[in-house]
Formats: C-alpha cells, structure tokens, sequence
C-alpha cells in the first residue's frame, strides 16, 4: 500500500505520507488526530456530489469544515494553507453506506460476533449507537474504497430498533457518532414466502398465514404508541414517540409491491411523515404510489439476480436509473448484499452508470441521496462550504475497479489511516516472495 | 351385497328390460351368482353357489386393436372369461343374452401407474442435526433405499371405496406399487371387481419398480439426485457380483430380489425430461431398458425421449391455470409456468407424433381423468392412440395382454360398454364389466330428459276438482333427475323430486293457497303414473307423458373441433430466452476492435475472422469471404470468459457421504436453467459445475459451454479432462451443525480421509490387477472383485486420468494437501477458494497446484478472516497460475469486473488481469489448445465489449461460443419483447377462460 502511495503521490506534500504511518501490528489503524492548519487540495477532478464536477479544481478546509471550493481560476485563498498537489487526481465526498451491520458483526457464521438480531418481534427501543463496534476489522476495508460514513441498522423481528450514522473513525461509539438514532426501522411483513414444497421438494410461493396477525400487532404498538402518556412506562412505546412526532424517520423495510403499499399507508395512518424505503425490489411496479406520496428509496439489490427468470437480465442493474428518472429519490444501500462485500458499494453504483444513469448522478446515488436520505446532508454527503471536510481521493474513477486506487482520505478534516489487517499481509507476502525471486 | 355402483333405473336398462322391472331383478340375480362362482378360494357361509356367468352382449359395436369397430357383433362370456367375438347374433344355448342396441364394448381400462390398496408409509420427520449413518439392522441391503425386496402384493387390502372410484372411470384393472424407495421392489396387477384379495391379485409380481427419491429411508446417503444415480449404478453392480457367487459372502435378501425382480418389466419413476434421459444412459450401461414413469413434461423434448426407445407412463394431471388476475400477482407468475400451462394438454399429441410409444394414468388426475384425455384427443391425440394407451400398451408393457387390454378370446371379461363411439360428443360410460361381474355406471337416463305434460285427476268425486294440466320439464344430470314446472313466459316453479329406479316421488305448489300436492308413481309403459294428495288432502290420480323435447344450451355445442396444431411453438430451452431453434454459426468477420488477443501480440487493434466456429485468422485488413461483418470499431473483443467454479444449471450439488467421488454432476445438468443465458449474458462461455462443499471427497465435475437451447449432454465439453471436487475445512467438519457426528471433525480426520480413500483404491486396483493378470480360464474360474464406484473414481485420480479441483482456505490445509498427494505420487491440479493462498503461494507453485480464487470475499466464516483481496496478485507473483472464479450465478456474470479488482488490489496488469477469467482458467481445466486466446484454429468463444472489458461501464454486445452468437445484445432485445408480448398473449387466454367459466356459472 505505500507502495502504491510512494507511486502516486510523488508530487504530493510529504504529508500523506507522514500520516499513512504503518502499524506493525495488525490490529485497526489508530484513530487519526484533529486537523492542525488550514489545507488546500489543489489541481483535483472535483466530483461534488451532487451531479457537479469541477476540472481543475480547489478545495479548502480548516477545523475539519470545509471553507472554499471552486476552480484554480477562481482565486480561492490558500494562503497559510498546507499545499497538496493532486495533478488530475480525483476526489470525492466520502461514500455514504447506507443500512448496514458494519461494527455490529464481525464473523457470519459465528454467533458470538453477531449483535444484529435481539430477541421478539418488537424492539423498538434498542439502538445500535451503543453497539458500534470501532475497532471491527471490517471497517478498515470499507474506508479503503472511500465509504466514509455508514448508517448502522439492527436487524429481524418487525420493529428491529433504531439506526445511527457513524463516522468510519474513532475511539468508540460515542466518539464516532455523526448523527445517533436517525430512524426506527420496520419490516413490514410478508404476504407470502418462499418453502420447499413437501410434496415435490422443489421452491414454492405461499401465503403467509401470519400476515394478518403480524399486522395486528403492528397496529396495536403504533396505536397504543400514540396514545402513550408515559404511564406505565414502556420503553419500547417511548423509543417510538421521534418517529410519531417527526423526530425521527420510519425506515420501512419492503420488498414487493403490495407490501411497500400496505407498509407506507400504514405509517400514514399513524400520522408518520417522514419515511423512508428499504429494500423495495418491486419499487418500479408501484413506482406511482412512491412519487405521489414522495417517499425516498434505498435500492439494495444491484449486483443481485432478477427475481423472476424472464426478466430482463439487467434489470437489477438498470433500477436504480429507472427509479430516478421515474422522479424518486433513490439511494444505494449495503443490506442486502454480506457485510464483508458491501465495500463494493461504488461498484455498485459504477454498475448502475452503465445501465443507464450519468456517472456524476450515480455517484450523488452514494453521496448526497443517502446523506439527505439519512438526515444527514447537513454534514456529511456533497463537497460543499460548511459541510464536514470528510473526502478522499482516488488516482482515478472511484466508481469503477479497474480504476479506483484510494489514495488518502479525511474523516472531518483528520487524515486518516486506509492501511489495514489486508495491506498489512499483503506486503508480508509481497515481501516474502520478492525476496525468493532475488 | 349391493352389485352396482349407482341406483339403476331398471325401466331404462335395456331395450328389452325397458319399463319391466321384473326382468331387471331377475338378471340382478344372475349377476350376484356369477360373483359368488368367482369366490371359490373361501369356504362360503351356506350353501355352494357355482355359476357359469355366461352372457352374450349382442348387437354391440365392438372395439378392435386397430380402431375399427365390429358392427352388430356379439361378444360371448363365462367364468369371467370371453369365449368368442364375432360378427353374428349368435347366442348359443346356456347364455343370457343382453341386446347393446348399438351400444359400443371397449376393453377394460388398464391403469398402469397406481398405488390402489397399498398402504402408504409414513415418512419419518427429519431429527435434529445427527447424521444416520447407517442402515437399519436387517438383512437388507446397505443402503436403507434399496426396497426391491418389497412386494407390493403382501401388503394389498382392497379398498371399496377407491376402486369405486376407479371403475367409474372404466378401469378394470390397476397395477399397483408402493411409491417408496429408489429401488421399490415389485408391483401387482390387480382387477377391481368386488372380490377379495386373493382374487384381485392377477398377476403377484407384474413389474419391478424404482425412482431417483429414497422415500423413507432416513439414512444420510444419497442426499442428492446425482447420489441417487450413483446408487442404481452401485447397487446394479453389487448385485451382478452378489449373484455370481455361491455361497453368498453374506445375506442381502434386497440383492437377492433385485436379481430376480431382473426378468420383470423395470419401471422408472422420473420427475422430468433431463432425469429421464440421464436414467435411460444408466439403463444402457446395465442392458436394461427402462419403461419411464413420467411428469408431463416429455414434450418439452419430445425427440430426445424418442431416441431412448423407452416406452413411457404419462400422466394426465394438465396444470392449473396460473394465477394472473390480479396484475401484481402476474408479475411473480414465470413464463415457462405459462407457457407450459398452455402446452402440457397436447403433451400427448406431440408424443405421438414422435411416434413414442406410451400408456396414461389416471393418477396424478383423478376425477379430472375423462375431461383430460378428451382434452388430449381434442388436442389432436387420435383416439385410437388414446384407447390403446389405457388398453393395448399397459398390458403389453407388462406381458398381460392374453389376459387385459383386448377383447379376445381367453381374455378376461373386463371390459366397458359406452352410449356411443368412446370420444363421440356426449357418450358416457354405461357399464364396466370385471372379469363378468357387471357394474352400471350410469343409468343411461338421458333419453328420457324432456319436456312432458302431468295430468292430475281428483280420485274422489266428492271435492269435484276438474282435471289439471302442467308442463313439466324433466333433465337427468349425473344420474341425479331434476324437475320443474313450467309457467307463463319464463317463470317457473320448484318441484322436490326423488327418482329411483322403480319409484317416483315429488311435490310441488299446487294452487293459489301456495300449498303442495305430494305425488307418488311409478315407471309405466308410457312414462310414470301414480296417485297423491292435493293440498286440502283429498286423493289424487296422475299421468306423466313426453310431449317435447328440451332444448339444448347452444355453449356445449362448440369446441369438440379437433385442433389442428399447437397454439405456441415450444421452445429450447423451455425457458424464457428459449428460441424455436438455436441461432446459427456463420461466418463472421469483426473489424476493427480492440483484440485482447492473450497471445505474445497483447492487445491490438485488428480483425478477427470466425469460420465454421474456429478462428480462422486474427490481422489487419481480413477479406471478408463472404463473412457477416461486425463493426467493432471503439469496441473490445476479447477471449470468452471461463467460470473455473460454478453450480449453475445443476438440479442439485451435495452429496453428503464422507466419500462421494462417485456421483458425476454431469447427471444433473440443467439445460433450461436461466443463468446459463445470464451468464453468456456476462460474457461468459464455458464453466466448470463442481459438486458442493459438503464432504471432503465431492463428485465428479460437469464442464460445459453456455450452448443455450442444447440439451444436457451437448452442454458438455467434448473430450474434455475429467475432473473431481475435494474440499477442506469447515464446510466439511459440519462446522454449522453442532449435533453432526459424521467423520471427520477435524482437519486432522480431514487428511486421513483422503490417505484412506487413496490407500483403498491402491488396494482395489491392486486386486483387479491380479484378477486381470489370471488367464481367460482361470477367470472362468474366479469371482472377480466387486467393481466400486468410489474406487475407480480415486484410482482415476491417482492415474492423471482425473484431477482435482479443491475447496480449500486456511493455510495449513493446503498444504496438507500438497503433501498428501505428493505422497501418493499425483498432483493437486487447482486449489479453489484457496483464500489464504497468499501465504503458501511458494509451495502451490513448487507442486504445480493452480488457484482459482474470489477477488474479494472475506469474513464470512472464521476460515476466512484472513482472506485478502490481494490474493489472486500474491499467488501470481509466487508463479502459480492464477483464476478468478465465482461460485455464485450473480457474480458470475461479472467475472470481468471481479478480474478488474486485480488491479486495484494487487497492481496486476491489465492484461494479466483479463487472463484471470479468460485463459488461465482455460489452463486449469486443460482447455487452452482450444479456448482462452484469440488465435487462429481456437474455439470461437469471444465477446465484443462496448467498452474497455475490465471496466464497470463495459456491457456485452455479443458473445459467441463456437461462432454461434448465443447472446446477442439486440437479439436479447427482441426476446425481451417477444417474452412480454407472449405473457400478455397467455394471460389473455387464461382471464378470457375465467371469466367465460364465471358466466356460465353465473346462468
């Protein structure tokens, strides 16, 4: 990994490479330090975020917030500026993951790393802000493709609890939150499900016959949520009372069509304004019923298989560009792919760009859509005046692979560490055999 | 001791019995004697009653083999037997004669595919996690599935009630098995007549049975269809060994009757076309040729199940229509659902048209039976086909013809008398007829629907009621009589009927007081008479007359037109994306792409001239010679993509023995299975289908090109290197189930598998090597060793006749590995997965071992926590050849952008990097004289990108294998559109139907 930084970053400041300091040991990096001076990013392709992209172009930021953008023409103060050259080099807003496990799971198949799934149906009150595990090695390979912040969601039952946004830096949990319970997350139950057929073994649609039932107890936790006056106390009707009162988003977990329409005119029965969709493999079939009540989506299922065999082979590919040209605010989340792969969200979104979508809008999908999907766009999400100094650069399109090398990136301003559990072997072994070939 | 299975009106019997009830009861009689003479193996309780049961059926038509019919003929039968047919009306002496009028005799149904009378066994559920490893402690076979020894006639009960059921249908006789097991033992053909089990049972043992699903057997093995095929194989040979030897090396009473079951028609149970196919090559290997019991699939490929010869067992259980009412529901509903909704009644025509020989059972049908087979004979299956399949080819399948399925003297006297010609608009089954006995089926009372005039007279003067006339309507439907008066205009009245035989009973409101007469009668020579009561009591007499026919429902009148052809082409695959037939290869010369040739020239800009499905000639300014050109200017073409490590298109992937090396993949390719198009879709060509990870030892690889549309087998590579599935780790220590006690447990049990399989192969091919080293004659007189599956497999391998592709991950187990096949002096071809490569990369590359690997996966379980992403770069650097795999149908078709990942993780050329999935996974399946590089005289297998092919934004434009542009991304957009224009074509069909249904339900 130096080496490649050594190659790259030749007419860069000494800096980076000040800060991108090994440790020998392979556990996570160490949180970086505050910003000390002013910086100017100077000679950068500057993709906004926002569909914007300046060529030659300038960034400043002090105390972690960025203080200027524009082009080099544009006479931008650097002055008393630490001076980084980055010669046609990229840089991005730090990507924005959105619904994932990240730092609540380490290992799938071992239970004992898991804390995604409490016990019941209806956890309300449980949050994963103060299960975020910072020192989770999966973190690491999620900053070194440039996901910088990443809202982190429990799992299972029909209430599961509440996300929070984090920053992919820091001490510990409370250090690291950007933004804590930002929503309380639904799965809506589901009309049928998948089983092996007794009869002839083979996958088979059924009714689920506890549809009704699941839906009852739904109505009656937002019913009795509403008319909660804090005695007795609950904690499960009390964690509910943001997202009645506009404090905080319903995220409505639904995949097909009739379910998105029976989840959403739920959550408007109980006055819930601010929703937001999950999942919503079926979206283009109510895509209507999406726009009318002005609901934002998080698309998952981009490097995933149709659903049905006779359609189009690119459908999964094509959705997100269908979705907002439909006029929907669509967002790229991690859900639905394993945790370790959901690093991939660029590629996502590169894949999504040829199908369909203009690349600087693919990106905005990773960016600015999830940052204000997520009630974050204050912050982080767009290279803008004011907002967080959280970016990176790349030595080329950091959507597409065989281009993407993510060179250094700030969280707030703080250079941090991209080196990793990974890098670190890698040179081992790099080392190793180089030195038999001598 | 009732004898019929319906209430008879014997007024309508027969001509001569028509209105004379006494005559009926008389031949009532007859026929009870005739079945007691039939029960001659108990003691009756009372007095002997032998009777000769001779009648003779005159004046019938009467049905012959070929589908002409005897006119005017009689049939003559005794002791349930038939005694003559002729052409005459000769009655001889000491026969009853019953005059058919021109009623038509049919031979008695045979049903050849039932479980009638047997009773069914309980299938145990699965408990907890532990592994039952072994059979249960009986002197049966080894393998708790192997049931040849059960035959079906020591468990058979007559069931009343079924076989009721079956006769109302115009079966006389069944076979019946015990559906369970992959070797079921034997069948027995049994006749329906009320009679006990002694008598029922024809024929004890009239055909041996088996299947590709082990039933109740709870033992672990076979687990997977590939399982189940090795299992036939295995237990084929185990049993031709078994019988040779005397005395026995041990008691197996399952081999024992798998031997003599050998001499019986064998039966197979399939549950589609691709199983049948597969099954029938087993056959062959054996000698033995498989009557196929089928799914209704067989028209799908209909000409590859003719060239099996076998004759088939068809079901008539035409699907239901799908659910596309509600719009959002019809999105979930698949297209080959659809397609085969619309197909599945004419299954029987194309079969036929094949010339496939085949019988029906109704068993999968049920009641739907009649309706089905008309359908199928609407559909264009000729009658005489469709009779001979539930007469003339059951009984010949089983050797019964001199008993059933013919009327011909000597035969039983099963047989069925119809109102008319079997499929002629309206006819019923009247009668069934089993072994003589006589069962009426239905009372033929549909003559007797009409209109009639009631004319009620007062019996007593006193109350001076004139004389009052109705017009009443009488229908019989199903043998159940409906009446109602007829009124001014439209209206009519109610009338509560009940018409037996010999009674009639009915009321109806009578006056303006709204009150009832309640009326009694009884059939005369004119109609029914009788007498009854008005409302005020007072007695009354009665007279019921015809006067008019009824008129007929205009809606029944149509669609008995036989169609002429098949409302939708069928499609290879049926899939959607399915074409009518394949796309074709032509010549083709592309122009001016980018050619990642993978050759010493790298990437040029040139041409690429494809001729007979070979590249003909890559260089600047190709003559076209008449080639189709391609415009690939901006474009890229590379080599085809190559996935070393796939389970698409497989009906199943685990076996689960410790040692499976026996079960070959290639027995369950799936040609109809969608990712075979997504993939080509993806640029990808060919694929290795490797067995799962379930055990250390796996099965045999499949290697196939992405031919979409060819059947199974022409998906293979021809002449390609064999190769076998190991695999390492957790996956095989059953790391997920707590309760497994399958060895082994750990890797250090892991290793001794493997010194243990090869040490017994040695020991086997040490023994066959002696054996072989005997001269002819003293072979004569030696036993040869017991051919096993597993060890010709592991001798194979250990001949360089088959090589291994290993699951593998963590350090110590390859290298493990590496020794153990050092040690038995052959090489590990390729370690797959091989995630902690990177860390004996040096060692791989030592042995010779190649690594095909993911490009970024990691975590996921504990064995992989240290998979890195520069993984496929360090083996590289450490000289071993090095893939990128999927092992996943969604990735796979991205392979490209997975290859790209090299780059950035590792720092890999982008030429190397293309190499990963293109050809070097050609070199590690011993492919790369003929695919993976562009050069002169290899396979056609290319892609024409739209952009740089290791970039997210490249889409494919074509991809060919063997020149025949398999995908081609307009065409694909074409079939999108046909796809979408058929689903609305079929939907229209289908809400067209239900709604037409609900009408008529509606009136």
């Amino acid at each position: 990994m130096r080496k490649i930084l050594e190659d790259f970053l030749f007419a860069a400041a000494s800096f980076f490479l000040l800060l991108i300091v090994s440790n020998s040991n392979a556990i996570v990096p160490v949180p970086a330090e505050d910003q000390s001076g002013p910086i100017a990013i100077l000679g950068a392709v500057i993709h906004i975020g926002n569909g914007q992209v300046i060529g030659d172009g300038v960034i400043t930021f002090d105390e972690g917030i960025i203080t200027a953008i524009g082009s080099l023409s544009d006479g931008i103060n650097t002055a008393g500026h630490l001076l980084i050259e980055l010669q046609g080099q990229h840089l991005y807003p730090g990507f924005v993951l959105a619904n994932t496990t990240l730092g609540l799971l380490e290992v799938g198949s071992i239970r004992a790393t898991a804390d995604v799934f409490e016990e019941g149906d209806i956890n309300a009150s449980v949050r994963s802000a103060i299960a975020y595990n910072t020192d989770s090695e999966i973190i690491p390979t999620q900053r070194f493709n440039g996901i910088l912040t990443a809202q982190v969601a429990p799992e299972g039952g029909l209430i599961s609890g509440s996300s929070s946004v984090f920053k992919l830096d820091g001490w510990n949990w409370e250090d690291a939150l950007l933004h804590p319970d930002v929503g309380i997350h639904m799965h809506w139950p589901s009309f049928t499900q998948r089983r092996r057929s007794p009869e002839t073994g083979l996958f088979e649609t059924v009714d689920n016959e506890n549809y009704d039932g699941q839906k009852q107890v739904l109505h009656s936790l937002f019913q009795n949520a509403q008319s909660y006056t804090g005695e007795p106390l609950n904690l499960n009707l009390q964690a509910l009372q943001p997202v009645l009162n506009g404090g905080a988003k319903l995220f409505i977990h639904a995949d097909e069509a009739k379910e998105i329409i029976s989840a959403v005119r739920f959550a408007r029965e109980y006055g819930i304004s601010d929703v937001v969709l999950v999942g919503a493999a079926d979206a283009l079939l109510v895509q209507d019923f999406i726009i009318a009540e002005s609901i934002p989506v998080i698309y998952e299922q981009i490097h995933a298989l149709p659903s049905m065999n006779w359609h189009g082979v690119d459908k999964q590919f094509k959705t997100p560009f269908l979705l907002q040209e439909a006029g929907i605010k669509v967002g790229i989340g991690g859900g639905a792919t394993e945790l370790q792969s959901q690093r991939n969200l660029p590629f996502f979104a590169g894949t999504a760009a040829a199908h369909g979508l203009d690349r600087e809008t693919a990106l905005s999908l990773i960016t600015l859509n999830n940052a204000e999907i997520l009630g974050v766009s204050d912050r982080v999400g767009s290279l803008e005046v004011g907002k967080d100094a959280t970016m990176f650069v790349s030595e080329g399109d950091a959507l597409d692979m065989r281009t993407s090398k993510v060179l250094g990136a700030y969280i707030q301003g703080r250079d941090i560490d991209l080196f990793g559990t990974q890098q670190e072997l890698y040179e081992r072994f790099r080392d190793k055999y180089a030195k038999q070939v001598e | 001791m009732k004898r019929i299975d319906t209430p008879v009106d014997p007024s309508v019997k027969f001509k001569f019995a028509r209105f004379v009830p006494t005559a009926f009861a008389a031949l009532l009689a007859l026929l009870m004697a005739a079945i007691a003479n039939a029960q001659q193996n108990q003691t009756p309780n009372g007095i002997a009653d032998d009777r000769a049961g001779a009648y003779a059926l005159t004046n019938a038509n009467i049905y012959q083999p070929d589908g002409s019919v005897l006119r005017a003929s009689t049939l003559l039968i005794r002791e349930g037997k038939i005694v003559q047919v002729d052409e005459s009306r000769n009655v001889p002496n000491g026969y009853f004669e019953i005059d058919l009028d021109g009623k038509y005799i049919y031979p008695g149904f045979i049903d050849i595919y039932t479980e009638y009378g047997i009773p069914s066994l309980e299938r145990e559920s699965g408990g907890g996690g532990v592994e039952n490893l072994f059979p249960s402690d009986q002197a049966f076979n080894v393998n708790d599935a192997i049931k040849s020894n059960f035959r079906a006639s020591t468990t058979f009960v007559p069931d009343e009630e079924l076989r009721k059921k079956y006769r109302r249908l115009g079966f006389s006789s069944v076979l019946s098995l015990r559906a369970d097991g992959i070797a079921r033992g034997t069948s027995a053909l049994i006749t329906l007549g009320d009679m006990n089990a002694n008598e029922s049972i024809i024929i004890p043992d009239v055909a041996a049975h088996y299947s590709l699903n082990k039933g109740t057997s709870t033992q672990q093995v076979p687990s997977s269809l590939m399982g189940a095929f090795a299992l036939l194989r295995q237990t084929n040979l185990d049993a031709r060994w078994f019988d040779v030897q005397s005395p026995r090396p041990f008691t197996d009473d399952s081999l024992e009757a798998w031997n003599a079951n050998q001499e019986l028609p064998q039966i197979m149970e399939v549950s589609n076309w691709q199983q049948a196919l597969t099954v029938d090559r087993v056959g062959d290997e054996f000698e033995t040729q498989y009557v196929l019991k089928m799914s209704g699939d067989a028209y799908k490929q209909a000409e590859l199940i003719r060239r099996t010869n076998a004759t088939l067992i068809v079901p008539l259980n035409f699907p239901e229509a799908p659910k596309v009412e509600d719009v959002l529901e019809a999105e979930e509903v698949g297209f080959s659902d659809l397609k085969h909704w619309e197909l599945a009644p004419f299954n029987p025509k194309i079969l036929n048209e094949h010339e496939i020989n085949f019988a029906f059972t109704s068993s999968e049908a049920n009641q739907d039976f009649w309706e089905n087979i008309r359908t199928a004979v609407r559909n264009g299956l000729p009658e005489q086909q469709a009779i001979a399949a539930i007469t003339s080819i059951p009984a010949e399948i089983l050797g019964a013809a001199d008993l059933v399925g013919q009327l011909s003297v000597g035969a039983l006297a099963n047989f069925v008398i119809s109102s008319d010609a079997l499929f002629a608009k309206d006819a019923r089954l009247l009668e069934n007829w089993v072994r003589g006995e006589r069962f009426v089926l239905d009372d033929d009372r549909d003559d007797r629907n009409g209109i009639y005039s009631l004319n009620i007279s007062s019996v007593n003067s006193s109350t001076n009621r004139a004389d009052q006339q109705f017009e009443v309507e009488l229908s019989f439907a199903g043998n159940k009589a409906a009446a109602k008066i007829l009124l001014e205009g439209d209206e009519s009245r109610e009338v509560n009927l009940e018409l037996t035989d010999d009674l009639v009973s009915f009321n109806f409101v009578f006056d303006e007081s709204g009150n009832r007469a309640r009326l009694v009668g009884w059939p005369d020579t004119g109609g029914w008479s009788g007498n009854g009561r008005a409302p005020d009591g007072s007695r009354l007499s009665w007279q019921l007359r015809q006067s008019g026919d009824l008129t007929v429902n205009a809606n029944e009148q149509s669609n008995e037109s036989v169609a002429s052809g098949l409302p939708a082409p069928v499609i290879y695959p049926f899939s959607p994306y399915g074409r009518e037939s394949a796309p074709e290869q032509t010549d083709v010369l592309i122009q001016g792409a980018t050619v990642w040739t993978n050759e010493a020239e790298g990437t040029l800009v040139t041409d690429v001239l494809v001729r007979a499905g070979k590249i003909a000639a890559v260089g600047d300014n190709l003559p076209s010679d008449g080639a189709t050109l391609v415009d690939g200017t901006g474009k890229h073409l590379t080599p085809g993509i190559i996935d070393e490590h796939s389970h698409i298109a497989l009906f199943s992937i685990n076996e689960t023995a410790t040692n499976s090396s026996m079960v070959r993949m290639k027995d369950v390719v799936n040609s109809e299975n969608i990712n075979i198009y997504r993939n080509l879709a993806g640029g990808v060509v060919a694929a290795q289908l490797l067995h799962g990870s379930a055990n250390p030892i796996g099965g045999q690889s499949a290697i196939i090109k992405m031919r979409w549309g060819a059947p199974p087998q022409e998906l293979l590579i021809d002449g390609a290197d064999e190769y076998i599935k190991f695999a390492l780790g957790e996956n095989v220590k059953r790391s997920r189930n707590p309760a497994s006690i399958r060895y082994p447990q750990t890797r250090m049990g892991v290793e001794q598998v493997f010194v243990n399989a090869f040490s017994q192969a040695l020991e086997y091919g040490k023994a066959w090597d002696n054996y072989n080293s005997l001269s002819r004659s003293q072979q004569r007189s030696t036993i040869p060793p017991r051919r096993d599956l597993v060890d010709e497999t592991m001798l194979e391998i250990l001949n360089s006749e088959r090589f291994v592709t290993s699951h593998s991950y963590v350090q110590s187990e390859i290298n493990m590995l590496l020794n153990v096949a050092d040690s038995f002096d052959f090489n590990i071809n390729t370690f797959t997965h091989i995630l902690e490569g990177y860390k004996v990369a040096d060692k791989m590359a030592l042995h010779g071992a190649g690594g095909s690997t993911f490009s970024d996966w990691f975590g996921y379980k504990w064995e992989v926590r240290y998979a890195i992403p520069y993984n496929a770069a360090l083996m590289q650097q450490a000289g071993v050849v090095v893939a990128i795999n999927s092992d996943d149908a969604e990735m796979s078709r991205r392979l490209n952008q997975e290859a790209a990942k090299a780059i950035k993780y590792g720092d890999m050329s982008e030429i190397d990097a293309l190499k990963l999935v293109t050809l070097n996974p050609a070199r590690l399946l011993h492919l790369d004289d003929r695919m993976g590089s562009i050069l002169e005289g290899k396979d056609a297998d290319i892609v024409l990108w739209s952009d740089h092919p290791l970039s997210v934004y490249a889409v494919v434009e074509t991809t060919w294998v063997d020149g025949i542009p398999y995908y081609d991304r307009e065409e694909d957009r074409v079939l999108r559109q046909q796809i979408a224009d058929e689903r609305a074509r079929i939907i229209a069909v289908i809400t067209n139907n239900n709604s037409s249904d609900n009408q008529s339900t509606a009136n």
